[in-house]
């Protein structure tokens, strides 16, 4: 097997050793990796593997089930845009149309640019302020599309 | 050793102890007075996520950076209020005792707070929202008391009360406000079994959704005899509409905490376990502070309070994954599995984390405890409507004049709370319908918003009370459209283990996606029900049980709005709302 890169792998190894819980499970450590790298690097698949002696389909059994996890570097930032009910009935289907002219893509997925990855969430948990929408995790509700225009812009 | 010498020892003990927690208490009592009738100014800043998202955060740091100099201001991150309707809602507290509310601040506001209020002791009157004090005679004139206008005049905040108040990374507010006395009591006081009958007398019922009497429940676990046994706290509230579990959390997480450790208490569990979705940060780190500081005074870890009782509490993350709210997904879960749903038999009683005996409450289930323990079973069953004891902790989000999160009595009618909670539309159209109970609830239409809030009316109007969310839509709402993003949440949330769930709902979803675009055919709305059918009889768990319930409620309703949608005619409707955009990620 080819030798990892060694700085990644170094972070990966000390990342799952220390987690902030106890118990150290499969997905306990591929939610750690995640939160470091806001992406799973695939070579982090066989370490979780080795450190919770699994194997590797194990691994990627529970990886490809969450819907958070992702394997390729996501863009400089993350805007999540909520689609609950809540945020529906608070327009969440014409700012998602406004979102996909501001940063003209059509569906989930990175900016030509690698600036912004759009994600459609299910619930982003503040839906007395729906819409809500986060970048990388911050939380905004009541959502404009000129809101999020200048969040974007000060990335 | 004789009766008489166990006596005299157990004396000791309790003496011993009893001096241990007095002087915990008197210390945290003493800086709640100084915090909150000091000489000093005491900023109180309403956060949580749904303060976050209302920007509280900006707020705080705009506060805390000016008054970093003044040694008589102290400016703190509190919990929410659950006026969210409000935030950023600060209140500044003097030697009076009265705090001064503002509400929707922006920096501007602040900036007059921080050089009026704050330096000058000149209330900004303009912006006061209105004032909070515990003696009435030193109420400031002018000014509303909030505790004595809508919407809280209309609540009864038991699990909450703290929630605004104190703050949540601070162990002795909570002390002082009466906090862990309770659990106190019981470890020296009772037995396990009187705690358990206490909560079986209370009537309580699990506030999760399913409504199972709690005690009931604990009584399956206590009977196990096995060393290890888990108390699982749950706190995955996937439910989009519901967050009054994270808020707990995240305003109060000592209540949950003192809850979660009777409960462990009561049942002769080893282990806790407290189950949040990765990304909602403010709950995680909450409940990670607040098992920090238990562990370090001894409510937590081997024998708590010298009275040989052990007990260990961690948090456990699970991925996006609504399923794994299903209780025993959510073991599968913790075991850093796939979120499927196990076979029942063996019951998680039996057969349940790591293949121990295991119990799962949901948090707001466990916020409740505290008092019970603390002010008797009888107490809380004075609050109540028949078989529904205590409070709701409703979280109203949508077309609704006040949306957040209130605590109010089993009972209220649907319309009291829509008008004197809520307050009413936000628009100038009139209310249509609510849904409630999560995405697997129901819908109600106004038709029936004369029903009381308690468990068995909503559930015979077939509307479920579930967790607590209840979206409010006004009659620009179309319920087709409703529908569809109900089921689309559905399909995109199903585990994927049982297929009549899998293929039910992506069935499902396209028919509705093709009448919302005008191409529907008569049979559709037959063979949605059969499709309900199947997906009723033929899944393991509540999310394809219950899959049929958002369209079967809408259709009580507002038939007529679907056979209209439905009718096959050669003129295209005026319902043309286009594909909704969805995510086309799966579970493989």
């Amino acid at each position: 097997m080819v030798e990892l890169k060694m700085p990644q792998k170094e972070v990966i190894l000390k990342v799952i050793k220390n987690q902030p819980s106890k118990t150290h499970t499969v997905l306990s450590s591929l939610l750690a990796v995640s939160k470091e790298f806001h992406y799973v690097p695939k070579n982090s698949i066989r370490l979780i593997a080795e450190y919770t002696k699994k194997t590797v389909n194990d691994v990627w059994g529970v990886a490809s089930y969450y819907t958070n996890f992702r394997f390729t570097a996501p863009g400089k930032a993350t805007l999540d845009v909520c689609w609950g009910p809540s945020c529906h009935l608070m327009g969440a289907q014409k700012l998602l149309k406004e979102v996909h002219k501001l940063l003209g893509i059509n569906e989930e997925g990175e900016t030509d640019d690698g600036k912004v990855t759009l994600r459609y969430s299910t619930c982003l948990g503040a839906c007395a302020h729906a819409p809500v929408c986060a970048i990388d995790h911050k939380l905004f509700g009541k959502t404009s599309i000129n809101k999020i225009k200048d969040r974007i812009n000060d990335i | 050793m004789d009766s008489k010498t166990i006596k005299n020892q157990l004396q000791a003990e309790w003496d011993n102890l009893t001096v241990d927690f007095k002087t915990l208490k008197d210390q945290a009592q003493a800086e709640w007075i100084n915090l909150t009738s000091g000489n000093n100014y005491w900023v109180r800043v309403g956060y949580g996520t749904s303060g976050y998202a209302a920007g509280a955060k900006e707020i705080f740091e705009y506060l805390t950076e000016k008054t970093k100099t003044m040694n008589n201001v102290k400016v703190d991150l509190v919990g929410s209020l659950g006026l969210s309707f409000a935030e950023p809602l600060v209140d500044v507290t003097k030697e009076d005792g009265v705090r001064v509310f503002y509400n929707n601040v922006d920096i501007d506001i602040a900036k007059k707070i921080f050089n009026d209020h704050i330096k000058k002791n000149n209330i900004v009157k303009e912006f006061v929202f209105g004032q909070i004090c515990s003696d009435g005679e030193k109420a400031l004139t002018g000014f509303a008391e909030l505790d004595k206008i809508e919407p809280l005049v209309h609540t009864k905040r038991i699990a909450t009360k703290n929630c605004g108040n104190i703050s949540p990374t601070d162990i002795n507010q909570y002390i002082a406000n009466g906090g862990y006395e309770g659990l106190f009591k019981a470890l020296i006081q009772l037995t396990p079994e009187t705690i358990l009958e206490e909560v079986k007398s209370s009537g309580l019922r699990g506030r999760g959704g399913a409504a199972f009497p709690t005690g009931v429940k604990w009584s399956f676990l206590s009977g196990s005899d096995s060393k290890i046994k888990y108390i699982l706290c749950n706190c995955e509230e996937g439910d989009p509409g519901a967050f009054n579990d994270k808020g707990i959390l995240e305003n109060d997480p000592h209540m949950l905490l003192e809850g979660l450790i009777l409960s462990g208490y009561a049942t002769g569990a080893s282990n806790g376990h407290v189950f949040i979705r990765e990304g909602h940060e403010i709950p995680i780190e909450s409940a990670r502070k607040a098992i920090k500081d238990a562990y370090e005074i001894g409510f937590l870890g081997e024998n708590i309070m010298d009275t040989g009782f052990n007990f260990d509490v961690e948090v456990s993350l699970t991925g996006d994954s609504y399923v794994a709210g299903e209780e025993t997904a959510l073991m599968e879960a913790i075991e850093g599995k796939r979120a499927m749903p196990r076979f029942r038999p063996p019951f998680p009683a039996a057969f349940g984390l790591w293949g121990k005996p295991s119990n799962i409450n949901n948090v707001k289930t466990l916020a409740y405890i505290p008092s019970i323990i603390n002010n008797g079973s009888s107490e809380f069953k004075k609050l109540g409507s028949g078989n529904s004891t205590g409070t709701a902790i409703i979280c109203l989000s949508g077309h609704i004049k006040r949306p957040g999160m209130y605590e109010i009595e089993m009972g209220m009618t649907i319309s009291e709370l829509l008008k004197n909670v809520g307050g009413g539309s936000s628009s100038k159209n009139d209310i249509k319908l609510l849904q409630t109970g999560g995405p697997l609830g129901g819908i109600l239409g106004a038709s029936d918003f004369n029903i009381k809030i308690d468990f068995d009316e909503m559930a015979k109007a077939g509307a479920i009370l579930g967790s607590g969310g209840i979206i409010v839509g006004d009659t620009s709402t179309d319920v087709v459209d409703l529908v569809r993003n109900l089921i689309a949440f559905n399909q995109f949330e199903s585990c994927g283990k049982c297929f009549p769930c899998r293929l039910g709902n992506t069935h499902m979803l396209d028919i509705l996606e093709r009448i919302c675009m005008s191409i529907p055919n008569d049979k559709d709305l037959d063979v949605m029900a059969s499709i309900g059918n199947s997906m009723k009889t033929g899944s393991l768990c509540g999310h394809g049980q219950l899959g049929y319930n958002p369209i079967s409620s809408a259709l009580k309703y507002f038939k007529d709005e679907f056979d209209e949608a439905v009718k096959v005619s050669s003129q295209p409707s005026p319902r043309v709302s286009g594909k909704m955009i969805l995510p086309t990620r799966t579970r493989p």
